[in-house]
């Protein structure tokens, strides 16, 4: 029955628990509608045909509705139009937080082409490989403009902007090759933008994983791509860590949990932090990539507004890197409150 | 002054001497210093009517381009960058030259003081202003795209449109421009709205095109310097590098798209409340009715343009925003659904126990029952958050706001015009060509953009110049429907200008309406009524017969 709708709707093939959970929706939406104008349109027929005009000057009764009537008309599509955002709203709170197990892809736009980099290492250039059923969550940002990753097949969309990271989650359902559209009007070749989601039982793909970290870089599915875009292949974590050296990180923050000017970068993923004006915000990757490019905007209490931005000096991989170098120092055991005060005393 | 043609018997026709003292206000001053000069709301309404069908053409040619340049995959007959500006400029022109003003500033200036009793708007002299400031706008904007054009889109994303090396800030002072004969207008209006009305009629006893286009009018003056300030911004960033809304300077993109549909969402609703008014004066008169529900319907428009102002972030639930401000966009969004439901409803039931008359303008309204109903629905549709994510910049958004957007506001500018054509010339039209052309347009219409509601589903993003293959049917499909929808117009080009040279006269009430408006000559003398102030006893749209009692059925 869905397969008849989908086919009917010119729906692509649903290949994740998204689409699955979103095609009902999709038809009762659509279906509703499709019967409601014809509904409309079959009795206003009725009615013109019903109350022609038989003399040029007829005159009419004068009808107006009771409250009754008005009441009806207000509330059926009222009750219609709530029930479906209300299962609406629920799905798309489900697919944009991602489950805890979900493996990390870091997602970049850049005029005219995707690249994708894992935590484990390899990078891949429009093409982008996913195990089979386990949530991926997707961290998307652009290096240009404004770009849009969609995958028709998977039903997700999300936005991907400079300087900041979105981020959106998905569970493939079936191993295949998906393709990838850009919906962001993004210049000259915005209609070439594709790329593909290759999903692979998960035993393929580990093997995938093995043969990339290995660096066999001539069997590689992007390397006719530009490989001047691919850095050398190593774990996301050690090129954070070789960053955050070169990129002068680590002369304010430490990494062994000691106090300095900034904040430690040991155990400060995920931790949940007070700001100046009494709200909290949680250390993410969409909050630290922000601390990067515009360390004003949200200052944890307690620490001074002195670290410069690195909008310009660090581009989309490198971010992505050191956010995972910061993402791997995490430890449950350091400290769990908010962040007590500065780091150092002044000079008086 | 001593009237000459009671003397003068040799060439003057019969109707000459009862119009001598007071000739319509098309005769009375034939120089063209008399037009552009003319405080005359009447004048300055058909000046708008010009220009705006001359832009009409012009997007509708652009339209044309991008509909046969996406008949194959890949180069049909321009290159990449030239399809990128034609959609641009199709989206500007429709909107910012030709639906925006179309029907407030040709039928709301034409129509609004008729039906109020009154001589004029509340300042003819802004009025005429307005005229002059929506020109001068219109030549910066064409300047602009004729010094090279711009490839942003209508909606002038950034960053992109801050990066470009097309002539942005041209296309955007113009828009800026164009913004304050909006504004202009909208004072008008609701100055004449709350200050001119005749002896009788109260404000449960206006018109409900004059309802609409004070609604309207609300919105045109509390949305419009929004994108004022916005188009300054982004022409003078993309200037002068200003860094508002660029990261890499501490700015922020997503700024941008909060103000740009804060104006730009209302702005949906300045192009089609407008279309609701006109469509509830087509239904009273051609099926003799009183609005069935008419302050559920007066009051639906000052309901949506209300909610209207905040439902703008629904255009942004991937961009980015938080999952709490997409949740609350898109409630907000439903009741926007709910108020155009009202109406609707109240339309069918206005045909209930009426005596329908099927003429073109009423061959439009079925159009438009068709067109809002499906297209307000699939809004809603895109409004359900979870399934805006698929659908999102997909041609599904394309088919939706053409049909609720363009769909519901050709058609009613297209029933106004022929509803109306005997009020401001005074002569008919042929009915058969009207009828068949009617058809032509409502098939065509539904022949283009149904395929794209399914090539939306499909999964084909808008503005792609080129496309995967398995799109080609469904986009050669609304080709051809586009190309039909073109002869609809043709046709409708030719018989008007026919009618409008040798047309028949059409007598002071073709229609036998009994709008307000129908109640001075047609067409009108300069100062709209002759003699002393005419009141208002009846509401509009009175039909019941006098001799009957007086009690109203309830349904």
């Amino acid at each position: 029955m869905s397969e008849f709708l989908n086919n009917l709707l010119f729906l692509p093939e649903s290949a994740s628990t998204f689409a699955e959970r979103v095609d009902f929706l999709h038809h009762f939406v659509v279906g509703t509608t499709m019967v409601m104008s014809a509904g409309v349109g079959l009795v206003a027929l009725f009615m013109f045909f019903r109350y022609r005009r038989r003399v040029p000057a007829q005159t009419t009764e004068y009808v107006v509705p009771t409250l009754a009537t008005e009441f009806l008309f207000v509330s059926v599509p009222l009750v219609f139009f709530l029930a479906w955002f209300g299962i609406g709203f629920r799905d798309f709170t489900w697919v944009t937080t991602p489950p805890k197990d979900a493996m990390d892809v870091y997602v970049m736009g850049k005029q005219w082409m995707w690249k994708f980099s894992y935590p484990e290492g390899p990078n891949g250039v429009n093409v982008l490989h996913v195990p089979a059923n386990r949530p991926v969550r997707l961290l998307i940002t652009s290096r240009d403009v404004l770009h849009s990753f969609y995958v028709p097949s998977f039903r997700i969309k999300m936005d991907a902007l400079p300087g900041r990271y979105s981020q959106i989650w998905f569970e493939a359902t079936k191993p295949g090759t998906y393709q990838v559209l850009c919906t962001e009007y993004c210049g000259l070749s915005h209609s070439k933008m594709l790329a593909e989601v290759v999903v692979l039982p998960q035993e393929e793909y580990d093997n995938w994983i093995k043969d990339q970290r290995r660096g066999r870089l001539q069997d590689r599915q992007d390397a006719l791509a530009d490989t001047s875009l691919v850095p050398p292949v190593a774990r996301m974590v050690e090129q954070g860590q070789v960053l955050a050296g070169t990129q002068g990180c680590l002369k304010c923050h430490s990494v062994d949990g000691s106090q300095h000017i900034g904040p430690t970068f040991l155990g400060m993923y995920d931790r949940v932090e007070k700001l100046d004006d009494g709200q909290t915000i949680r250390v993410d990757e969409a909050y630290i990539t922000q601390s990067m490019m515009d360390p004003g905007a949200h200052l944890v209490s307690g620490y001074q507004n002195v670290m410069p931005t690195y909008q310009g000096k660090l581009q989309g991989p490198e971010t992505a890197a050191i956010v995972e170098y910061i993402k791997s120092l995490r430890t449950p055991n350091v400290r769990e409150g908010a962040s007590e005060g500065p780091a150092y005393d002044p000079i008086q | 002054m001593t009237p000459s043609s009671s003397i003068d018997t040799a060439g003057a026709a019969p109707h000459d001497e009862h119009h001598d003292h007071h000739p319509s206000y098309l005769v009375d001053g034939t120089t063209i210093k008399s037009w552009l000069l003319t405080v005359d709301h009447k004048r300055i309404g058909l000046m708008f009517l010009f220009f705006i069908l001359l832009f009409f053409l012009v997007g509708g040619i652009f339209a044309l381009l991008i509909r046969v340049e996406l008949l194959t995959p890949g180069a049909t007959i321009m290159d990449a960058m030239t399809y990128n500006r034609t959609f641009t400029l199709h989206g500007l022109v429709m909107i910012f030259l030709f639906m925006i003003p179309a029907i407030p500033a040709v039928f709301g200036n034409f129509m609004l003081p008729l039906m109020l009793g009154a001589k004029d708007v509340a300042f003819p002299r802004l009025n005429l202003a307005s005229l002059y400031i929506y020109l001068t706008g219109a030549v910066f904007m064409l300047w602009g795209m004729l010094n090279g054009g711009l490839d942003t889109g209508w909606t002038f994303y950034t960053p992109y449109s801050t990066h470009t090396t097309t002539t942005v800030a041209p296309v955007m002072f113009g828009a800026f421009i164009i913004g304050f004969s909006s504004i202009a207008t909208g004072i008008n209006f609701i100055v004449t709205c709350h200050t001119m009305r005749a002896p009788g009629i109260t404000w449960f006893k206006m018109p409900l095109f004059v309802w609409a286009i004070y609604a309207t009018s609300c919105i045109q003056v509390l949305a419009t310097p929004v994108i004022g300030l916005l188009t300054v911004l982004v022409a003078v960033e993309n200037l002068f590098s200003f860094g508002m809304f660029d990261p890499a300077r501490g700015g922020d993109p997503v700024l941008f798209q909060h103000l740009f549909w804060f104006y730009s969402h209302p702005a949906v609703y300045i192009m089609v409340l407008p279309a609701f008014g006109v469509m509830s004066e087509v239904v009273s008169t051609y099926s003799r009715k009183n609005i069935f529900g008419y302050r559920a319907v007066a009051y639906s428009s000052l309901g949506i343009a209300f909610v209207g102002f905040f439902a703008w972030g629904h255009h942004m639930f991937v961009s980015g925003q938080s999952t709490f401000d997409a949740g609350v966009f898109g409630v907000l969004t439903m009741l926007v659904g709910v108020f155009t439901a009202i109406k609707v409803f109240n339309w069918v039931g206005t045909v209930y126990k009426g005596a329908v008359d099927f003429k073109t303008p009423f061959a439009y309204f079925c159009g438009f029952l068709f067109f809002t109903v499906f297209g307000g629905m699939t809004g809603i549709a895109l409004g359900t958050v979870s399934l805006d994510v698929a659908w999102h910049d997909t041609y599904f958004v394309v088919a939706h706001f053409h049909f609720i957007m363009v769909g519901a506001t050709i058609m009613a500018f297209l029933a106004a015009l022929h509803y109306w054509f005997p009020k401001m010339f005074g002569k008919t039209y042929h009915e058969g060509w009207g009828l068949v052309s009617a058809a032509l347009i409502i098939l065509g219409f539904n022949a283009t953009f149904i395929p794209q509601f399914l090539l939306g589903n499909n999964g084909m993003p808008r503005r792609y110049y080129d496309y995967p293959e398995r799109f080609q049917a469904l986009n050669v499909a609304s080709t051809a429907g586009a190309s039909l929808l073109a002869f609809g117009f043709i046709i409708i080009a030719m018989y008007l200008t026919y009618a409008l040279l040798y047309g028949k006269a059409a007598g002071k009430n073709p229609w036998r309406s009994k709008g307000y408006e129908w109640m001075s000559e047609a067409p009108p003398p300069t100062h709209n009524f002759v003699g002393p102030q005419p009141t208002f006893p009846e509401e509009p749209h009175f039909y019941v017969d006098p001799k009957k009692a007086e009690v109203p059925d309830a349904v």
